[in-house]
């Protein structure tokens, strides 16, 4: 018996889920009855369409996305039809009075040169048209023509002119904020490709010089150090691809080590420790290696004695976690916040706060890097990389294996 | 059984887990050793950790248990589960690895961008996991009970406990090797005894009439009927009781039982002489939880032997513990020769249990009225072997028993957490993780002790459907066909694997015991893969304007080996 009941339990689950998310479906806050007086409502009925034909416009003017506004904003006028073009053709008609598409187009030329609305009557063989007046409103983006809204009407209306007015200006915010949202995506973009061609001009001369320093007395290791240098440079001016591997930035790592070592012998040990299950984790370009680089840095920054770094990649479910740590000088933690949060720049290479930047970037704000210090204390730098996320492919193959 | 020896085999076994978990990673300390640390995962080893988690209760107990009641026809099961990693080598690997997906979710995610069709999968991820682990940690109540005499919930909470504290103490840090370690370890504890078992049974004179005739008592022997049972008896037969036969009580009487069938109670003692007839138990009648599905089986032989063929083939690839560990090959070429490498891993394991369950046949055929058949494998070598070298296979073989457990109740909790943390509970981070991992075994706990009784194979058998029904639609659809929606994904996954779920529920419900119904619902891969792709394709094909964007740009990476990506992406540079 007590058998049976489990059993219609889990059979009950599913049903459960279903219902929720039905639920959770329907439950739109039309819903507003019993709320305030009748302006009141009236008010939250247009302020809540508006806001339903917002996201849609966030994403730029398009057929795609006009299409999905237009019919929120014809209920927003209350016309019997409304238009929504760009500079050369009609994008989206909703309503009645489909044929007056190319006339439209035809007499909006003025009114997207000028960017001055216009009301116009329309000319029409058909005896049962309902519409017989247009009324433009254009749409402007930094004071330049993007499109315009049309609104059609049976017959002129002062009230209309007016109101279609005011919706093509707050169709017009929307489509800056577009604007907005994609000059920072290529701000971003833009940072990231100043940051791949900067490694540290300070970091080739030293390796040169290291590596001169090696041509007389031992040729040999002074070739293999060439060859570390090679590598390493051409990883980090590979051309293709945002995203690497971690096998493939961990190799980089160990080039710039032992290039590293070559200058400052036995001051620096390096202890790796890598969960195997991790090294085919896709992570934004160069962001381990600027975290190591700087861990020499403050690893050897002040001090005779030796620096000991270490390096950790462990599985943690669907993450990997990277965690870089020396115990070298350590950073006061309130200068550290400052440079995190662009107010101070840090001295020379590539910053923490660029790598922080970017990885909030790509896995969102929860993702940024924790950083663990005090003066003389060391530093320890953990990054979280989720082993999936969409739009985030390694584009390089795997060495080794 | 002798526990003096078994006891300390099963620690043993917990507390190596514990210890390659915890420190099995590559440590370097210096240059030289960077590459070696750095070195991905090869296809040999990654292939011996899938196998590792893949060989469950199901595969160390429940086929020798099924062989021995039921006989070779049940040789499907191993035939299904090893034939799973060829449909899987075919169709899904490669792509499944070049797609970037970590989890099933994942998956959904990359390739219909909707968040709708991700918490779904999502969902069932979870239901197949749950059903999954229930009868892991039944099999571990068993083998504690036949090894100690415990109480039969215990072993279940001991695993239980054990996979909770490691996974959300982290202490699966190197996954790869604790689980290769436990495939090599599962692998000898079956071997080796079966070597002596062998030896043994060619010693007695190799006795060959395991199948063709029913089987006989090799010795006077004692059978306690742990549950209510009817016997069928096809021709007279005389024994000792001490206890309820056909409502009358008997204390230690000798008893001649006519032809027909005979209702033996709870607790019922009986003694059969040597030479008897082993009778057939018929569980079907009983009303109760234990209705094995083998009573369905008996009336439709070949539509059972379809249903289950057709579950165990298309179900591997679902199964959420074995997708997360393919994420671990450096690309889709590894994956393939990892698969390769799981087929012969898994088709040498798979040779053993058979064995086991043929040679229980001969040496211990009261297990099939005891019901206890599942055991058969721990048994056997104190029983064919005797002494202190019997004792000691045994605790190999209990050993072994246990990795199983751990292993596959390890990997399915943390791939059910995963999901839990990432897709149900509200924010992220390690005290969440911890969390879903105690919600992840809790469940199936709670449901071990209220649903009993079913044989391990047959409840692993249920979890194959739901997945087959559900996940293996979404992947080969997603990966192969390119007009796939995701109202259409969502609507398959709900139509095929929410009516294995149900067929499931209904089944593990007694509901109802006998009849073609009860075949339907207790085999539902037959009618439910079929109605889940059906469902994926005619609704995709209605909803043809859904097709996500980047479709093409996804199937090609999806499908083109990553060095040829490479090039092209050259070409379009340059």
């Amino acid at each position: 018996m007590s058998g049976f009941i489990a059993g219609l339990c889990v059979a009950i689950l599913p049903l459960l889920a279903a219902g929720f998310w039905l639920g959770r479906r329907t439950a739109r806050p039309q819903n507003l009855g019993g709320l305030g007086t009748p302006v009141e409502h009236a008010t939250f009925q247009t302020l809540h369409t508006a806001s339903l034909a917002a996201p849609p416009l966030r994403a730029g003017l398009t057929e795609e996305t006009a299409r999905k506004s237009a019919r929120r904003l014809r209920t927003l006028l209350g016309t019997d039809a409304l238009c929504l073009t760009d500079q050369e053709q009609v994008l989206v008609w909703d309503g009645v009075g489909d044929h007056h598409r190319t006339e439209i187009m035809e007499r909006l030329a003025g009114p997207l040169e000028s960017g001055r609305g216009e009301a116009f009557r329309l000319t029409c063989d058909a005896p049962d048209c309902p519409v017989h007046w247009a009324v433009v409103a254009p749409l402007t983006v930094d004071d330049r023509v993007h499109g315009a809204l049309v609104a059609c009407a049976p017959r002129e209306s002062a009230v209309l002119v007016r109101a279609a007015q005011e919706v093509a200006r707050w169709v017009s915010v929307q489509l800056e904020l577009a604007d907005l949202d994609q000059s920072r995506t290529r701000l971003i973009e833009a940072e990231i490709k100043a940051l791949r061609a900067q490694i540290s001009p300070h970091f080739i001369f030293n390796s040169l010089a290291v590596i001169a320093s090696f041509v007389r007395t031992d040729p040999e290791r002074a070739r293999e150090l060439l060859l570390e240098f090679a590598d390493f440079t051409r990883y980090s001016f590979r051309r293709h691809g945002d995203f690497t591997t971690l096998a493939d930035e961990l190799h980089a790592i160990d080039h710039y080590l032992a290039l590293v070592r070559a200058r400052f012998g036995d001051r620096l040990s390096v202890t790796l420790q890598i969960a195997p299950e991790v090294l085919p984790v896709a992570l934004p370009f160069l962001c381990l290696q600027p975290l190591v680089e700087n861990a020499v840095k403050h690893g050897l920054e002040g001090k005779t004695d030796k620096s000991h770094i270490s390096i950790t990649a462990q599985d943690a479910g669907a993450e990997a976690l990277v965690v870089i740590e020396d115990d070298g000088a350590g950073m006061d933690p309130a200068l550290l916040r400052r440079i995190l949060a662009g107010e101070v720049s840090p001295s020379g290479g590539i910053g923490l706060s660029n790598v922080d930047d970017r990885l909030r970037q790509v896995y969102g704000d929860d993702y940024g890097l924790v950083i663990e210090t005090a003066v003389g204390a060391g530093m320890k730098i953990t990054a979280r990389l989720p082993k999936y996320q969409p739009g985030v492919h390694s584009a390089s193959r795997l060495t080794g294996g | 059984m002798n526990s003096n020896y078994a006891v300390p085999a099963v620690a043993l076994v917990v507390v190596a887990t514990v210890l390659v978990g915890a420190f099995g990673l590559r440590i370097s300390r210096t240059t030289s050793d960077f590459y070696v640390a750095s070195r991905t995962v090869g296809p040999r080893l990654n292939a011996a950790a899938i196998s590792g988690e893949y060989l469950s209760a199901a595969s160390f107990l429940g086929i020798a248990g099924l062989v021995l009641v039921q006989g070779p026809d049940m040789l499907w099961y191993p035939v299904g589960y090893t034939a799973g990693y060829l449909v899987l080598l075919l169709f899904v690997a490669a792509p499944l690895r070049r797609s970037g997906a970590y989890t099933l979710p994942d998956f959904a995610e990359a390739r219909l961008a909707s968040q709708a069709v991700r918490r779904l999968a999502g969902a069932f991820v979870v239901g197949v996991g749950w059903l999954y682990l229930l009868p892991q940690l039944q099999g571990a109540g068993l083998t504690l009970t036949v090894l100690t005499g415990a109480p039969e919930w215990l072993g279940g909470v001991i695993v239980a406990a054990v996979v909770v504290a490691t996974v959300a103490a982290g202490g699966m840090r190197s996954i790869t090797f604790v689980q290769a370690f436990q495939y090599w370890l599962k692998l000898t504890a079956l071997l080796v005894p079966a070597l002596f078992l062998v030896l043994a049974w060619q010693g007695d004179g190799a006795p060959r009439r395991a199948f063709e005739e029913p089987a006989t008592f090799r010795e006077q022997r004692i059978v306690r009927v742990d549950a209510s049972l009817d016997l069928k008896l096809d021709a007279p037969l005389t024994v000792t009781v001490s206890g309820t036969v056909d409502g009358r009580p008997h204390d230690d009487q000798r008893l001649r039982l006519p032809a027909g069938t005979h209702r033996i109670e709870q607790g019922t003692r009986l003694t059969f002489a040597k030479g008897d007839r082993v009778p057939a138990a018929d569980r079907g009648s009983n009303g109760g939880m234990s209705t094995s599905l083998a009573a369905s089986r008996e009336e439709r032989p070949l539509y059972a032997t379809y249903g289950l063929i057709l579950a165990t083939f298309l179900g591997t690839m679902g199964l959420p513990h074995v997708v997360v560990r393919f994420y671990t090959s450096p690309h889709g070429v590894a994956a393939r020769r990892t698969t390769v490498a799981v087929l012969g891993l898994i088709g040498g394991f798979y040779l053993l249990p058979p064995v086991y369950g043929a040679l229980g046949r001969l040496y211990a055929p009261e297990l099939t009225i005891t019901g206890d058949a599942d055991a058969a494998v721990l048994l056997l070598p104190g029983r064919v072997i005797g002494g202190l070298g019997g004792d000691l296979l045994g605790a190999l073989v209990a050993g072994g028993a246990f990795a199983a457990f751990l292993s596959t109740a390890s990997g399915l909790t943390m791939a059910v957490a995963g999901v839990l943390t990432q897709d149900v509970l509200p924010t992220r981070g390690v005290r969440h993780f911890r969390l879903g991992t105690v919600l992840a075994m809790a469940v199936p706990l709670a449901a071990s002790m209220l649903v009993g009784g079913l044989p391990v194979a047959d409840a692993v058998g249920l979890a194959f459907a739901v997945s087959a029904s559900s996940f293996c639609p979404l992947l080969v659809l997603g990966i192969w066909w390119r007009r796939l929606t995701p109202p259409g994904a969502a609507a398959g996954m709900l139509v095929g694997g929410g009516s294995a779920f149900v067929a499931v529920a209904a089944t593990m419900a007694g509901f109802p015991g006998t009849g073609p119904l009860h075949a339907l619902l207790a085999w539902p891969a037959l009618w439910s893969v079929p109605l889940g792709f059906l469902t994926m394709v005619l609704v995709s094909l209605a909803t043809a304007g859904r097709v996500p964007a980047g479709t093409a740009a996804i199937l090609a990476r999806f499908h083109l080996p990553e060095e040829l990506r490479e090039e092209l992406r050259e070409e379009v540079k340059a």
